[in-house]
C-alpha cells in the first residue's frame, strides 16, 4: 500500500510570533519556516513503515505557499519517495478547504492504504484537518495515536485520550493523526538531502471556492498586568496566601 | 533552556539555497538537541563525547564534502555550514570533525591507494575508525619544514622515528596520518595506532578546547608496511593541503561560535536589568553588541564567498588565510566582549561565551597562527615573504 | 432572529456531563438571547445518557435531544460523529457548540465535514449579533497571537476551550426526546478494544479549575511528591514542563505548553520553571498566575501575578502548611 502523510510549513515553536501591524497575519520576515512537528512524526512514522515492508511507497503532500517545497523536501530527506505541493497563496485557509485540497490530491493517487497527519499544526493548533480530512474522504480516522501496528486491511492503534488510553481498530484505509510519544523523529542524513532533490516533486491547483472563514483581526495576546514579586523565600508565603485569597480571589 | 537564534542581518541566509539550509537546519538541531545538553559535562570534565560519534557518522557529517566510499558529497559551501553549526555548540566538537574529515579522510582520498581508500574511508564515514593527523612537532610549530619525524626503507617497511604534538584525536584514533622524511623529502604515512612503537598520551592541564582530546605521539622504531605510504602524498604541499581544507572549515566554525556567543549576550542583556533598565538599553552595551553583529555579519559573508569560490575551484590559498584569520579574531573579540556582557554570570558554565572564549585561543592558534596567517596573505599582497 | 437555532454537544465522562459543556449551553443561550430569540438544543449521545440528560435542564435548553444506542460505551469519534451529524442534519442549527476538550476536538471536525462546513476549535471568547453570527477569538501560535475569525458557513461549528466562559444556570422546561442512529455499531470503521482509564478522579489537565506545575527546578521525578502534596491540599491536577517531560520524570499527558496542553485554569501554580516561551504559550490564558523560581529573571516572573524569588523546597512545603491552615479555618 501506499502512505500518505499531509505536511505543513509552520514557524518554529520557539520563534517569536509578531503581529503585522495591520492585523491581517503574522510578519513573516525573517522567521525560518520548519516542519510541523507533528508532522515530522508522521513522515518518521511512515518511513518506518516503508522500511519494514509494510509500505511501498511514502507520499507527501503539503497546501501552501510556495515556500512549503522546503518543509516538503525535508520529508523527502528523511525518507519520503516524492512530494506534491498544492499550492496556495491565501494567508488564512480554514480547517475544511484545507482538508477538502488534500482529499482531492490524495484521491489523485491509487492504493492509498494509510494517512498520517500530524494532530495538529502549532501555527493554527486547530487538530481538525485529520479527522475532516478522512470524513470527506470515506476513511476511518482515529486522532492522537502514540502506536501503530499495520496488519492486512486492518491497523491497531494506540491512542492517548483525556484521563485514559484506548486500544483500538481501525480498517484500512484510515486517517491517523500523530501525537507526540509516537516515535523519535529522525534526523535527515545529509546524503539523503542530497537525494531528496532529484526525487519526484509534483505541483497541483486546488479551487478552494469562496472563503469558509476569514480571519477578521489577529491580535497580540492581551497584556498581562505587570505582575508583583511578593517576596523571597518561604518567609513570603502567608502574604501570597492573603493575596491569592483576598485581592485575586482565587482561593 | 532557551532556543538558538543565529544572527543574521544580513539575510545571509537567502543567499544560500535548500539544500544548504537544510544541511545547516539539520545540523544545528543536533547540536541543539544532542551537543548542548552534555557539553558542560564533558568541557567540565575534560573529556570528548564519544557518545556522539556514531551518530555523527550516521548523520554523514564525518568527511561530509568528499565524494565516494560512503562519503555524502556535499558542496563545500554545505560543508562549511555544517562546521558553522558544529562550532555554535562547541569548537572541540568541530575540531573533531574538521581532522577526521579534512585532515584524515581528505589526504586519504587525495593522496591514498585505491586499497589504502577502501580500507579507511568508508568506516571513518561512519566513524567506526578515527583518525589523527601528525604534522606538528614539540620543537616545529608555525615551521614545519624543521620536521625531525624520519622514515627509513627497511626491506618491505618503513620505520618510522620520531614525536608529535599537540595532535587533536590522538589517543582516541585508529590510525594517524604522519608526515615524517623519507629521504630528505615529506611524505605521509598511515600508521595504525596499534603498531609496536607507537605511543600517544594525552596533553594535561588544558584550559582551552577541554573537550577534545590532544595528544602526543611518539614513535620509537614504528614498522609500517610500504604499502602504508600515501602514494600520491608529495613534500610538504600536501600537508599543506590538508591543512588549507582544514581552515576553510574554521573560517565558517568560528562564524557558529561567535554567533552563539552573540545570542547569548543579547538574550541576557535584554533579560538583565540594572538601575531599573535592561543592559541592553545602556549605549556602552550595545556599542558592545552591535561591534559582534557588525563583526559577525562581515565574517558571515567572508565565509559564504570563500565556500562559493571552493566551489566553483577557484579559492587560493591566502583567501582561506585571510578568512581564517579575520574570523577567528573576530570570533574571540566577540566571545570576550559577550563574557563581559554577562559580568560575574559569564565565567561560569551555565553559559557558554567563556567556554567558546577559552576554546577559540587554540583556535586562533592552530592550523596556522594569526601572524602566520597575516604573513600569508602579506606574502601575496607585497611579493615578499617575510616568515624568516 | 428567532430562526437562531444552537446546538450544543453535552459530553459525558464517568456519568456526569463535563462542565465545559454546561459552559457551551450557558453560551448559547447568550447568543440566543442575543439574537432576541430562537432555540438552543443540547445533544447527549451514548448508552445511558438517557439518565442523566435531564440535569442539562438547569441550564436552560429549549429542548434536549438523546442518541443512547446499547452497543455505544464510552467514547467513539466514528459513532458519536455521526450521530450528532444526522442529528443536525434534521436539526438545521445555525450554531453548534462543543466544548474543546480533547473528545471535544475530536468530534467536532467530524460532525462540520459531514455537514460539509468548516470549524473555529478551541475559542476563548464568542460574540454574536443580532443575526446569530459569530465571530470568535480563538489562540493561535500556542497563545503568541488571537485571531478572531468569522465563519461564513452555516451552521457555524466552534468548540469552546474549557474555562473560558461562565456556566450560568437558567429555566429550561424541555422534555427529553430520544433517536434512533441510522447505523449499528457493525457500520463503524473503527472499534475501541480497550480503555485504559487513568486511575485518578482529579479533573483533566486542560479542564481543571487548579494547576500546580513542575520544571526542571524540582532536580528529579521524586521530588514531584511535594508538588502532588500541595495539589492535593488544593484539589489542584499537576501539570510539567517540557523539560521535565523530555528527562521522562513525567508522562507526556502532563506537558503544559505548545507541543503539550494548552490550559486555562483559575489558578495556576508554577515550581522551578522558567517560562520558555513554549510553556507560556500553554498557561498564559491562566486567570492568575503564581510562581516559585530560585532566579529572579526567570522569564516566567513575566508573566506571573505573584511570584515569590526563593528555593521551591522551602517554599512548596511552607505554602501547603499555609492553605492547610487557611482551609482548617474554614
Amino acid at each position: 500500500m501506499k502512505v500518505v502523510v499531509c505536511c505543513k510549513r509552520v514557524p518554529p515553536t520557539d520563534a517569536r510570533i509578531k503581529v503585522a501591524s495591520d492585523g491581517s497575519g503574522i510578519d513573516e520576515e525573517g522567521v525560518q519556516f520548519v516542519l510541523n512537528p507533528y508532522d515530522e512524526f508522521a513522515v518518521e512514522e511512515a518511513v518506518k513503515l516503508k522500511e519494514a515492508g509494510k509500505a511501498e511507497e511514502v507520499i507527501v503532500v503539503g497546501v501552501g505557499p510556495a515556500d512549503t517545497a522546503a518543509v516538503l523536501k525535508n520529508a523527502l530527506a528523511m525518507g519520503a519517495d516524492r512530494a506534491v505541493l498544492v499550492k496556495d497563496d491565501a494567508g488564512y485557509r480554514d480547517p475544511l478547504s484545507i482538508a477538502r485540497a488534500l482529499a482531492d490530491a490524495i484521491g489523485a493517487e491509487e492504493g492509498v492504504g494509510l494517512v498520517l497527519c500530524g494532530r495538529q499544526s502549532v501555527d493554527q493548533q486547530s487538530l481538525a484537518v485529520g479527522p475532516m480530512l478522512a470524513t470527506i474522504a470515506g476513511m476511518g480516522c482515529v486522532m492522537d495515536v502514540v502506536k501503530v501496528e499495520v496488519g492486512d486491511g486492518t491497523a491497531s492503534v494506540h491512542r492517548e485520550a483525556e484521563g485514559r488510553s484506548e486500544d483500538i481498530e481501525v480498517k484500512l484505509p484510515a486517517v491517523l493523526t500523530a501525537q507526540r510519544g509516537l516515535n523519535e523523529p529522525r534526523y535527515a542524513k545529509l546524503k539523503e538531502i542530497l537525494k531528496a532533490k532529484k526525487k519526484p516533486f509534483a505541483e497541483r491547483e486546488f479551487d478552494f471556492g469562496e472563503p469558509r472563514a476569514t480571519i477578521e483581526k489577529l491580535s497580540p495576546p492581551p497584556e498581562r498586568q505587570a505582575g508583583k514579586i511578593v517576596g523571597d523565600g518561604p518567609g513570603a508565603v502567608p502574604e501570597l496566601v492573603k493575596l491569592l485569597r483576598d485581592e485575586a480571589k482565587v482561593l | 533552556m532557551d532556543p538558538y537564534e543565529a544572527p543574521d542581518l544580513y539575510r545571509v541566509d537567502e543567499m544560500l539555497d535548500d539544500e544548504e539550509r537544510q544541511i545547516r537546519d539539520t545540523v544545528r538541531s543536533f547540536v541543539s538537541e544532542k551537543v548542548m545538553p552534555v557539553i558542560e559535562h564533558h568541557f567540565d570534565a575534560g573529556t570528548f563525547p564519544k557518545e556522539l560519534i556514531p551518530e555523527i557518522g550516521e548523520l554523514g557529517l564525518l568527511g561530509a564534502n568528499l565524494e565516494g566510499y560512503g562519503c555524502a558529497g556535499v558542496s563545500s559551501t554545505a560543508y562549511g555550514l555544517m562546521m558553522q553549526e558544529l562550532e555554535r555548540g562547541d569548537s572541540g566538537v568541530r575540531s573533531f570533525v574538521s581532522v577526521q574529515g579534512s585532515l584524515v579522510m581528505y589526504p586519504i582520498h587525495t593522496f591514498g591507494s585505491d586499497e589504502q581508500k577502501e580500507q579507511w574511508l568508508p568506516a571513518m564515514a561512519t566513524g567506526e575508525k578515527i583518525g589523527c593527523f601528525g604534522l606538528t612537532e614539540p620543537d616545529h610549530g608555525s615551521d614545519p619544514s624543521g620536521m625531525e619525524t624520519r622514515a627509513v626503507a627497511d626491506g618491505d617497511e618503513f620505520v618510522l622515528n620520531g614525536t608529535k604534538r599537540w595532535i587533536t584525536n590522538g589517543s582516541i584514533s585508529h590510525v594517524a596520518i604522519v608526515w615524517a622524511k623519507l629521504d630528505g623529502q615529506v611524505r605521509g604515512f598511515l600508521v595504525e595506532t596499534d603498531r609496536p612503537g607507537f605511543t600517544a598520551r594525552d596533553i594535561p592541564g588544558k584550559w582551552s578546547l577541554r573537550a577534545s582530546v590532544t595528544s602526543e605521539l611518539i614513535m620509537e622504531d614504528v614498522r609500517i608496511p610500504k604499502s602504508n605510504l600515501l602514494p600520491k602524498s608529495d613534500g610538504l604541499k600536501s600537508a599543506l593541503m590538508c591543512l588549507n581544507s582544514a581552515r576553510f572549515g574554521i573560517a565558517f566554525g568560528a562564524v557558529g561560535a561567535a554567533q552563539a556567543c552573540f545570542d547569548e549576550a543579547l538574550r541576557y542583556a535584554k533579560a538583565r536589568t540594572q538601575f531599573d533598565k535592561p543592559l541592553a538599553a545602556f549605549q556602552l552595551v550595545q556599542n558592545k553588541l552591535v561591534w559582534m553583529v557588525n563583526e559577525i555579519t562581515k565574517g558571515q559573508l567572508l565565509a559564504l564567498r570563500l565556500g562559493r569560490m571552493k566551489d566553483a575551484g577557484t579559492v587560493k590559498h591566502y583567501q582561506i588565510s585571510l578568512a581564517k584569520r579575520n574570523n577567528v579574531w573576530m570570533a574571540l573579540e566577540s566571545a570576550r566582549k559577550a563574557r563581559d556582557i554577562l559580568g560575574a554570570s559569564g565565567v561560569t558554565y551555565e553559559y557558554h561565551c567563556g567556554r567558546h572564549m577559552a576554546n577559540l585561543e587554540s583556535v586562533y592558534t592552530y592550523e596556522g597562527t594569526h601572524d602566520i596567517h597575516a604573513l600569508i596573505v602579506g606574502q601575496q599582497i607585497t611579493g615578499s615573504a617575510a616568515f624568516a | 432572529m428567532a430562526d437562531t437555532k444552537v446546538l450544543v454537544f453535552c459530553e459525558v465522562q464517568r456519568g456526569r456531563f463535563k462542565k465545559g459543556s454546561l459552559e457551551a449551553l450557558s453560551e448559547a443561550k447568550r447568543i440566543v438571547g442575543k439574537a432576541g430569540g430562537g432555540s438552543v438544543v443540547a445533544v447527549a449521545v451514548g448508552n445511558g445518557v438517557g439518565d442523566i440528560a435531564g440535569e442539562l435542564k438547569a441550564y436552560g435548553p429549549d429542548r434536549v435531544i438523546v442518541c443512547a444506542p446499547d452497543w455505544l460505551e464510552g467514547y467513539n469519534g466514528e459513532a458519536h460523529g455521526r450521530i450528532v451529524a444526522e442529528i443536525a442534519k434534521s436539526e438545521a442549527p445555525t450554531a453548534i457548540l462543543v466544548t474543546a476538550t480533547l473528545d471535544g476536538k475530536d468530534l467536532a471536525p467530524r460532525v462540520a465535514a459531514a455537514l460539509g462546513v468548516t470549524i473555529a476549535t478551541d475559542c476563548t471568547a464568542i460574540d454574536s449579533d443580532g443575526d446569530g453570527r459569530l465571530s470568535v477569538v480563538r489562540p493561535v501560535y500556542a497563545g503568541k497571537a488571537y485571531a478572531t475569525i468569522k465563519i461564513a458557513d452555516t451552521p457555524q461549528v466552534v468548540s469552546l476551550r474549557p474555562n473560558s466562559v461562565p456556566v450560568a444556570e437558567a429555566e429550561g422546561a424541555a422534555a427529553v426526546e430520544t433517536v434512533e442512529p441510522s447505523f449499528g455499531a457493525g457500520d463503524l470503521r473503527y472499534t475501541v478494544k480497550a480503555v485504559n482509564a487513568a486511575k485518578t478522579e482529579k479533573a483533566d489537565l486542560t479542564e481543571a479549575d487548579r494547576v500546580v506545575s513542575g520544571g526542571r527546578g524540582l532536580k528529579g521525578p521524586e521530588h514531584f511528591s511535594i508538588l502532588e502534596e500541595l495539589a492535593e491540599t488544593i484539589g489542584a491536577t499537576v501539570g510539567a514542563s517540557r523539560a521535565v517531560v523530555d528527562a521522562g520524570w513525567r508522562p507526556h499527558a502532563d506537558q503544559i505548553g505548545q507541543t503539550g496542553k494548552t490550559i486555562a485554569p483559575t489558578l495556576y501554580l508554577g515550581f522551578g520553571i522558567s517560562g520558555a516561551i513554549q510553556h507560556l504559550a500553554g498557561m498564559s490564558t491562566s486567570k492568575c498566575i503564581v510562581a516559585v523560581n530560585k532566579d529572579p529573571e526567570a522569564p516566567i516572573f513575566k508573566a506571573a501575578d505573584y511570584g515569590i524569588v526563593g528555593d521551591l523546597f522551602e517554599v512548596v512545603p511552607a505554602l501547603t502548611e499555609e492553605l492547610k491552615k487557611l482551609q482548617a479555618d474554614g
